[in-house]
């Protein structure tokens, strides 16, 4: 077996000891198709059992395990030791408070997710469909399924300086979900929706810097959605003054 | 066990230095100043008509070629090009997406309709101006 020998340079932080976090060192013997997540379960099984960390499913799924490597938020799971250097520098995602080591505080954007309404909602006296399938067009569905393929990694809101800088601001993830739902032909929720998304900490606070989209594993590519969602807004905010009604149908 | 999270914290005024990507993105915003930049211009150009003096226009007229002015006209058109002109109508296809039936239009043709539309505006001002 081929082994090389790598320096994890990785943040630590024990609330209960530590004033602010610090770098502890340790020398990994990696395996050639290892990730950095393989490389922190060795460090986890055989050096320090101290080390605490979010994983569970290893194939880029579940979405817990996005940490900065190098400098750039990653999905550890699918970030190959062989496409780094020698020394690998792992932290927690930026622009989160840290709980404990590579462990983020994720509340505030769990809230944001729910405030945006991600559910289809049909307007008062338009029921869906009881007792059968709520039928849908392969042409509607693909007007927005790579926007479903978001896991809430959260890597995009670690890249937004945005975010960073006033968090009020919803974000990429929460805000590329409610356009998910905003192009879902069966959904009737827009202006339910619009309240929320064109006010000051909405889609008006993005400047378009792209990273969100950059550095997305699953390529949900969020700036678009929330350039997308502009257009929309202003749309609506015209259709509003000429007296039309809304495009929730 | 006491919960108590610690924030990093980020700096307002230098937090673009930590990655290449942010310094590109500054460096599209700083294109602002060049718009703040002409339209000083357009007020003195304005104020120079509105003076109803041909001297007046005509010195306004002779400041802007002076070598100094020609070589900042220069660079402003550069910067605009590779920071403004390129990357938004690269972007483009991404704000306005066009779908035909259930495949996307390829974004190579809303790229070059928007350069298309550059070029008849660009020579619509040319003419209007008589250059062309």
């Amino acid at each position: 077996m081929n082994f090389r020998q790598i320096d994890l340079e990785v943040m630590r932080y024990d609330p209960e000891k530590d004033d602010k976090p610090w770098f502890q060192q340790y020398n990994v013997p990696c395996e050639h198709d290892w990730a950095i997540l393989d490389a922190l379960n060795y460090v986890k099984e055989n050096i320090d059992t101290t080390l605490a960390y979010r994983w569970s499913c290893h194939m880029m799924v579940c979405g817990s395990c996005g940490m900065m490597v190098n400098g750039e938020p990653s999905l550890t799971c699918k970030t190959f030791i062989r496409d780094l250097p020698d020394k690998v520098r792992v932290e927690p995602l930026e622009n989160f408070p840290i709980e404990r080591d590579l462990v983020v505080v994720l509340d505030d954007v769990m809230e944001k997710l729910q405030k945006v309404q991600p559910y289809i909602i049909r307007k008062e006296g338009d029921p869906p469909p009881q007792d059968q399938e709520f039928e849908q067009s392969r042409g509607a569905l693909a007007k927005y399924r790579q926007l479903t393929m978001c896991i809430n990694c959260m890597c995009c809101y670690s890249a937004c300086p945005q975010y960073g800088l006033d968090n009020n601001f919803i974000g990429p993830a929460a805000l590329s979900l409610a356009h998910r739902y905003n192009l879902d032909s069966r959904d009737q929720g827009k202006s339910a929706r619009l309240d929320i998304l064109a006010d000051h900490d909405g889609v008006w606070d993005c400047s378009f810097v792209g990273a969100c989209s950059e550095v997305c594993p699953k390529h949900v590519d969020p700036a678009a959605a929330i350039q997308q969602m502009k257009i929309d807004g202003a749309m609506e905010w015209w259709k509003l003054k000429m007296g039309f009604p809304g495009g929730d149908a | 066990m006491s919960r108590q999270p610690y924030i990093r914290p980020m700096s307002k005024t230098t937090w673009y230095m930590r990655h290449g990507r942010y310094k590109v993105y500054m460096l599209r915003e700083m294109t602002s100043f060049l718009v703040g930049f002409y339209t000083f211009l357009m007020i003195f150009a304005l104020s120079a008509l509105a003076a109803n003096s041909p001297d007046q226009w005509n010195a306004f007229l002779a400041s802007q070629q002076n070598p100094f002015m020609v070589a900042l006209h220069g660079f402003a058109l550069l910067y605009f090009l590779f920071f403004q002109t390129f990357p938004w109508f690269k972007l483009a296809p991404k704000a306005m997406p066009i779908q035909l039936g259930e495949k996307q239009l390829p974004d190579s043709f809303i790229v070059i309709g928007h350069y298309l539309a550059w070029v008849v505006l660009s020579a619509f001002i040319f003419w209007l101006a008589g250059v062309i």
